[in-house]
């Protein structure tokens, strides 16, 4: 009786747990030791006025009309603002997963911006290898295309073309918390003031705080770390609100850059937050999928 | 009580003799369809983990469901992020029995099914019930069954912009080629 029981602990009492084992257990559980991609660290592919670590997909075509209205402090003749407005009509398209082209038409200085925006490291969790930011390089170029004026001294092309490249580091911490920094270098060939440098270097830090599933708040700061005027040119700083609907973002700010592309809001801010010179804008943006529908029948029972 | 531990014992040592063939996939294809006649809402998972036992019936699926592919970046970013919460939820499993009275796994040939078990999708755990076909051929199986899924059943609240592009059932689709486990 002793040796039955024993034998029943010791060989029988494994086996009856061993029926109840997970089946799917016994091969490796879906996702466990596969890297995923962490996705959606911001609403838009701009946190508000710089680039995020967003990508907009493969073959989507991003259409973004973007305003900035004139200053809140002007009062209520000019309706705070909402009388003026400076527009930017910008169309980005997603090559792929990390690679977006886009360009942009600005109405103050009637300049013309493009971009490439590459992201060699994406977020991930899990397996090997998964980093813990994404990076994403980004270079552009804006040219001028307003007349200069008759006095002016330099008037080719090359005087009105400007070129940035920035590096932008981010991290989704949480689900409602993202973070990213951004060291943005601006070269001008032509600057206005004879005190400014041709190279601007600025250091940008966006975030983002969801608020609900389809509200969050941002924030985006370019600390201009050398080559302006400190005390002609101001740093610009942006908050606002994403709200996001079916297949629309709008983002609603304040801000006191009017620029909309890197080197004009990087180098051509001159509103202070201080002296309460800031303006209301939006950014919208709607985006289409182009491309073949890639047609997934379902199979036949 | 000698006789009775005996009669245990033997019970359960021929029980478990019986080689318990199971089969597995790893590459199970999942899709679904949740449209309306304004918007194509499809998309597939070809990287489902399910196993099922020969003898008893038992049938397990797991998938991740940011494995799902849809054809639309922002579409599969808001089923995500708003809907599917997919970094609180990341797995959607189903875990029940096949009634498999009358198929031979020996025999090659289209066998009908039901299935009946427990779909947790979103952090909600439901019952359903589903009939499906499977297909022996050697030493593989294929299971195809298609069953609906009421979308608020999941907790999976729809807002009332887009309620009337989303279907209120989307319709599940399961193809997998199981092969036998060692």
């Amino acid at each position: 009786m002793k040796y039955l029981a024993a034998a029943f602990l010791l060989f029988i009492a494994p086996l009856i747990r061993a029926q109840e084992t997970d089946l799917i257990g016994l091969v490796d559980s879906a996702g466990s030791g596969t890297k995923t991609a962490i996705t959606g660290a911001f609403k838009s592919s701009r946190v508000i006025n710089g680039h995020s670590i967003e990508f907009i997909g493969k073959k989507v075509l991003d259409v973004r009309i973007l305003h900035r209205f004139g200053r809140v402090n002007d009062g209520i003749g000019e309706l705070f603002g909402l009388d003026q407005a400076s527009m930017r009509m910008g169309f980005d398209y997603g090559l792929g997963k990390n690679l977006t082209i886009g360009v942009g038409r600005s109405t103050a200085g009637k300049e013309l911006d493009g971009f490439i925006k590459y992201r060699p490291v994406q977020q991930a969790t899990g397996g090997k290898g998964a980093s813990p930011v994404s990076v994403v390089l980004v270079a552009g170029s804006a040219l001028t295309t307003a007349k200069f004026a008759e006095d002016a001294r330099f008037t080719s092309t090359k005087h009105r073309l400007a070129y940035y490249s920035e590096v932008i580091v981010g991290r989704k911490f949480t689900e409602a918390f993202s973070l990213q920094l951004s060291p943005t270098y601006v070269h001008r060939n032509l600057v206005i003031e004879p005190t400014d440098d041709n190279d601007t270097y600025a250091l940008g830090i966006g975030g983002r705080l969801k608020i609900s599933k389809r509200v969050a708040f941002v924030a985006d700061y370019q600390y201009v770390i050398s080559g302006l005027n400190k005390d002609l040119y101001k740093n610009p700083l942006s908050v606002g609100f994403d709200i996001e609907t079916g297949g629309h973002v709008f983002q609603l700010h304040f801000s006191n850059a009017t620029g909309m592309n890197e080197k004009a809001f990087i180098t051509n801010t001159t509103d202070s937050w201080g002296s309460g010179e800031i303006r209301f804008g939006f950014n919208l943006s709607r985006v289409f999928t182009i491309g073949k529908k890639k047609s997934k029948p379902i199979p036949e029972s | 009580m000698k006789k009775t531990a005996l009669t245990i014992c033997i019970l359960i040592v021929s029980a478990a003799a019986v080689p318990a063939q199971r089969y597995f996939t790893k590459t199970g294809t999942i899709s679904f369809e949740a449209g309306t006649a304004l918007e194509d809402i499809e998309a597939s998972n070809k990287s489902a983990t399910s196993v099922f036992d020969a003898a008893t019936g038992q049938l397990e699926f797991a998938v991740l469901v940011k494995g799902f592919e849809f054809r639309r970046a922002l579409m599969q970013e808001h089923f995500n992020e708003n809907y599917m919460e997919s970094s609180k939820y990341p797995k959607a499993a189903f875990k029940g029995r096949m009634n498999l009275q009358g198929i031979s796994f020996q025999k090659p040939g289209s066998y009908p099914v039901t299935v009946k078990g427990t779909l947790e999708l979103h952090g909600v755990k439901k019952e359903i019930t589903t009939t499906g076909t499977l297909k022996v051929s050697g030493s593989t199986v294929q299971a195809i069954a298609k069953f609906p899924v009421t979308i608020s059943d999941y907790n999976i609240s729809i807002p009332g912009v887009v309620r009337d592009k989303i279907a209120k059932t989307a319709l599940v689709a399961v193809n997998c080629n199981y092969s036998v486990l060692k």
